[in-house]
Formats: structure tokens, C-alpha cells, sequence
């Protein structure tokens, strides 16, 4: 879907200003010994929108989207999360402020039911301080919201014959769905996805990627990093190339389709037929 | 000595004294290990704070409530100035410091300079009596219970009444805190610390309180120990009592309410049947042996439990299988 929104006049230029960007990234550079993994000069993430931060494999995605977490620090650079500084910034001070992430590989929490998954990301809580748990008047009434809420997530993402299980019974498919819904618990206005659809046959992907778009819809901006070009094409609004750590692309999913940059980025490396069948 | 008196004599240990006094200590330990997933793997050094803040209080003469809050204190401390620090690095690391820093107490307690505060090697005597423990007991002499074997003196009777009433209140506690919001990050932390931080917890101080509260009930259990035994010598606070509260939590079933109660009843028959049998078979076994036999029969009987029954007496096999995967 071609942004015919806030980013319609934006030129897709690498490091172009955005209007109303959610996250704004200046100079940030990780390095691993000799070898640069990330550095990006200027990069902003529209809000309202989905943007996918595509790459070959060892472009710095991942390593990229730890430290705007807060997951791991940076050598150099700032950034800002709804103009404040987010830099430095501890990640769940960020989950707090609605920077909420997800992983990789799954990390649901396996000796905890689904229910008690999804009840941990209720957003402060009053009985998580030592003093309240112990009186339970103080924090009935929020968990009683909190569970009304994650029955109704469970139930939209389709895991509400699954409450009682424990997490680590799921089958790969259901712990992308659960951590999915888990984000939304936690109340957030920037969703950070990495990987969503990796390892998730095709009918659940065509699943996660309603969820993803009506994460749009419902007002929440997206960032997630992808492989899979499909998937990239059908649902972002903006796309950031990373190669060797540097921004080398940005723009509609159809700027990005005929950069001369991206193709050779990736068919630099062997990367597999989705990738040379989509780019033409 | 007939097979009825075994079994009572070994009745008698896991409910009196011993069987209190490990429930109370792997209680603590519980909240850490069972319900957060912290290696504390130096208990036993919170134990030996709470013993000797039990003994320096009777040394200088001051009352037993002083030797808890010298104790709880310095618990406190402790659990602070372990935790700050390693808390924040990966779980191996705060296995590593504690035992360090429980044998450092052990030493330094038995050294010769530390002599005028902790009584070196010798430790601390008398102090049960000079502390008055026994004297607010209200039970009159006698012998208490069932048969000849299976009894108590009012004495025992006053530690038992105090230390099982602890456990009860701490049991307790640990209850409402491990089914509130609280004790739900706690066990989200101990499954993965990365998720709870994703999610917005600050997973080092939930962590810092854990094992700050657990190290305190860890003390308690340690002052109760000095209290019931009049004395605190360095030699008792040794690691392998650590690995004793270990097999203790495990065998209740580590992360459950009451596993540590049971846990430390079984653990305390068991060890006191095989030894009763030893000591009663028609060939003679030396006491150094027995008690060498007897725990290697613990050690197998923890290895076949991991094999019949991983979640321990208590636990739910549904939840322990779960955290295989």
C-alpha cells in the first residue's frame, strides 16, 4: 500500500525529513572490534505508519534495532522517541514510554500460562511494588481491567482456547501470535517487530500481517525488520534499506523496488529467489 | 532399638527443630532459586549473619530483639552489597559471588583478629541464656508426644512452636507475593529476563528485592538456629548446608508454596531413617560412615526423584515439563 498519507511528498532520499517522525536517529555507530555493524547518519521513522527495515543478512539490522531498545549501546550517536531523548535510555524505561518490542526468536514465557503472559504487560501495574502485592485491595480492580483487556487480545489473535496452557506448549506459529498480542497488552505507540514472520508458514503470516496492519489502523506506528520481500511490498508504507551497517535506501516500497542500491545489495549476496523474483 | 523407634526418631527430627529451622531457611531460598530464578548459591552466608547478630547481641549484652535487627541488618546489607553489583550481569555470575562471599563470612568469623566480635574459632556460647530466649516459655516441664521415642520437653517444644510459627507467617507472605502482580514478574524474570525488560519491568530491582528478602528469611532462620543451639561456632555455616537447603527446595518442588515446608520434613526423615537402619543392622557401622552413607543414599534418592518426579513432592509436572522445551 503506497503511503498516499503524511509521506506522500516525501522524496525517498536516504536520511529524509519526515513530517511528525516518531523516532529520529543522528549518527549512531556500533562497533564489534574492527568491524562497523551500524552506522546510520539520519534516519527518521514516520509515526502512523508501517516502515520496514529491510538488509541482506549482516546488513545490521538486528544490532540497528537492539540499540534503538535500548537492548545494547551504542559507540556513538543519539536519538530521540517522541522528541525526547532516547539515547542511553534503559529499555524498559522505553517499553514504559511505548517503544515496545519483540524478538527474534520468540521469547515467551514458557513455564507461565498464556493468560499470565499477557497480564505481566499490563502497563503499571500497582501491585507489581513490593508493599501493594501484599494487599491485594490496592491492585483488584486494575487486574480485573487488565484481564478483560488480554481475554479480548486473545480472543482477536485467536488464542483464547489456549489461556490455561503454558506458553512453552505452543507451536511456533502461536508464541509469534502471543508475543504479538503481548506488545499490544503493554499499551504501545511504537511497535517494533523483528522478524514476525520468520519461520511461520504461510497461512499464519497472511494472519500476522492483518495484525500488523491494523496496528496501523488503530493508530500505532510499526517498525519491523523483514526478509521476506512479499510480505515487505503488501504491507509497509516506507522502507529503509540497511547494507554494511549504513542506511543505503529509503523510500515507498516502489522506489525501493527499482533502486539500483537495493539490487545490488542484495543480489551482491546470494540471497535466495524471493528477492530477485520481486525486484524487476 | 526396634523399627518403630527408628521411624519415630526420624518423625521427631523432621517435625521438630531441624525440619522448621531448614523450612524457614529454604524458604528464602525458594523465593530466590524457585520463584526468580536466582543462583544463590551462598545461602548459608545470610544464615551465619543471622547467627552471629545473634551472638555478638549476647556478648554485649543486649536484648534478643537486638540480635534481630543485628541480623535482619545485616542481611540486608548484604543482600545489597551482593546484589547491586551482579544482579545486573548474567545468573552465573551471582552463583559465583555468593559462594565466594559465604565462605569469606565463614573465614573471616573463625579468623583469629575477628576474635573480640565473633569469638574466632571458638564462637560464641551461651547464648540462649543470656538472651533469655527460653524464658518467656510458658509450657511446663515434661515430655510431650507419642510412645517413648516420638517426644518432646517443653524446651524443644518453645523453638518448635517459635520457628514452625515463622514458617507459617513467611509461607504465607511468599503466598500472597507470588500470586499478586509482583510475584508475576518475579517468575516472568526467572523464564526470561529480556522479555520482562521488553515488557517494561525493571527486572535488577524486582531481582534486588527478591534476593534481599530471601537472604533476610535466610538470617531469621540462622538466628533461630543459634537461639535453639545456645551457641555459634564458624565450622556449621559451611557450603555443603547451602547445598542441603538445595536438595531441600528441590524436593519439595522448587517454586511452589509449601514445597519448602515439606521439602525439609522428608529431607529430615529420610536422613534420620537411613541413619536409625545403619546404626541397628547386625554388622557395625562407624558414625563417619553412616553419615557418609547416608548421604550418598540422599544423592541417589535426589537423582531418582529428578527421574520419577522433576517437579518435586509438590510441584506440577504439567509446569516443570513445560519449562523443558
Amino acid at each position: 500500500m503506497p503511503a498516499d498519507g503524511p509521506l506522500a511528498d516525501v522524496a525517498a532520499e536516504v536520511g529524509v525529513a519526515k513530517p511528525d517522525p516518531i523516532l529520529v536517529v543522528d549518527g549512531v555507530e556500533r562497533r564489534y572490534g574492527g568491524l562497523m555493524a551500524v552506522d546510520v547518519e539520519h534516519l527518521e521513522v514516520p509515526r502512523g505508519v508501517i516502515t520496514a527495515l529491510i538488509g541482506p543478512n549482516g546488513a545490521g539490522k538486528t544490532t540497528f534495532f537492539n540499540l534503538l531498545c535500548g537492548f545494547d549501546r551504542p559507540d556513538a550517536g543519539r536519538w530521540t522517541f517522541q522528541g525526547q531523548e532516547a539515547s542511553g535510555v534503559k529499555p524498559h524505561v522505553l517499553a514504559r514510554r511505548g517503544m515496545v518490542r519483540t524478538f527474534q526468536l520468540t521469547k515467551t514465557l514458557g513455564r507461565m500460562t498464556v493468560l499470565d503472559n499477557m497480564l505481566l504487560a499490563g502497563k503499571d501495574q500497582a501491585g507489581e511494588a513490593f508493599w501493594r502485592a501484599l494487599v491485594p485491595p490496592t491492585w483488584r480492580d486494575q487486574e480485573a481491567a487488565n484481564l478483560e483487556r488480554a481475554h479480548d487480545l486473545l480472543g482477536r489473535f485467536k488464542l483464547d482456547h489456549l489461556t490455561d496452557e503454558y506458553a512453552a506448549g505452543l507451536s511456533g506459529g502461536q508464541r509469534k501470535l502471543l508475543e504479538m498480542a503481548r506488545a499490544l497488552m503493554a499499551e504501545p505507540t511504537l511497535v517494533m517487530l523483528d522478524e514476525p514472520m520468520a519461520g511461520v508458514n504461510p497461512a499464519l503470516t497472511q494472519s500476522l500481517l492483518g495484525h500488523v496492519t491494523a496496528l496501523r489502523d488503530e493508530g500505532m506506528s510499526v517498525l519491523f525488520v523483514e526478509h521476506d520481500m512479499d510480505v515487505i511490498m503488501t504491507i509497509s508504507d516506507w522502507v529503509v534499506c540497511m547494507a554494511e551497517g549504513r542506511v543505503i535506501a529509503e523510500g515507498r516500497p516502489a522506489d525501493i523496488a527499482g533502486n539500483d542500491a537495493v539490487i545490488e545489495a542484495y543480489l551482491g549476496i546470494d540471497h535466495g529467489g524471493t528477492v530477485t523474483g520481486e525486484i524487476r | 532399638m526396634s523399627w518403630l523407634s527408628i521411624v519415630a526418631l526420624a518423625i521427631q527430627t523432621a517435625i521438630g527443630f531441624q525440619g522448621a529451622s531448614y523450612a524457614l531457611a529454604a524458604s528464602g531460598l525458594n523465593l530466590q532459586f524457585g520463584y526468580t530464578g536466582l543462583s544463590n548459591f551462598g545461602h548459608v552466608g545470610f544464615l551465619l549473619v543471622g547467627a552471629y547478630g545473634m551472638g555478638i547481641s549476647a556478648d554485649r549484652g543486649w536484648s534478643i530483639w537486638a540480635g534481630f535487627a543485628l541480623g535482619i541488618g545485616a542481611a540486608i546489607v548484604l543482600g545489597l552489597l551482593l546484589g547491586i553489583p551482579t544482579l545486573r550481569l548474567r545468573g552465573d555470575y551471582l552463583a559465583i559471588v555468593t559462594i565466594a562471599a559465604a565462605e569469606i563470612l565463614r573465614l573471616v568469623a573463625n579468623a583469629r583478629p575477628s576474635e573480640p566480635l565473633t569469638g574466632g574459632s571458638r564462637g560464641i556460647g551461651g547464648l540462649s541464656g543470656r538472651l533469655g530466649f527460653f524464658e518467656p516459655n510458658f509450657i511446663p516441664e515434661g515430655r510431650y508426644g507419642l510412645g517413648d521415642s516420638l517426644v518432646f520437653n517443653s524446651r524443644q517444644l518453645w523453638s518448635m512452636l517459635w520457628t514452625w510459627g515463622l514458617v507459617l507467617l513467611v509461607t504465607l507472605l511468599i503466598r500472597a507475593l507470588v500470586r499478586s502482580p509482583f510475584g508475576r514478574v518475579l517468575r516472568s524474570i526467572r523464564e526470561d529476563e529480556d522479555a520482562a525488560k521488553a515488557l517494561g519491568k525493571n527486572v535488577v530491582v524486582f531481582k534486588l528485592q527478591s534476593f534481599v528478602l530471601g537472604g533476610t528469611i535466610g538470617a531469621l532462620a540462622g538466628a533461630f538456629i543459634a537461639l535453639d543451639s545456645g551457641a555459634v561456632t564458624p565450622s556449621r555455616w559451611i557450603a555443603p548446608l547451602t547445598f542441603a537447603l538445595y536438595t531441600v527446595v528441590i524436593l519439595g518442588g522448587a517454586g511452589t508454596v509449601w514445597g519448602p515446608v515439606a521439602g525439609a520434613v522428608v529431607y529430615w526423615f529420610v536422613l534420620d531413617a537411613v541413619d536409625g537402619v545403619l546404626n541397628n543392622l547386625w554388622f557395625d557401622v562407624s558414625d563417619t560412615t553412616s553419615g557418609a552413607v547416608r548421604l550418598a543414599l540422599m544423592g541417589i534418592g535426589l537423582m531418582a526423584l529428578m527421574v520419577f518426579r522433576p517437579q518435586g513432592i509438590l510441584g506440577n509436572k504439567k509446569e516443570m515439563l513445560a519449562g523443558a522445551r
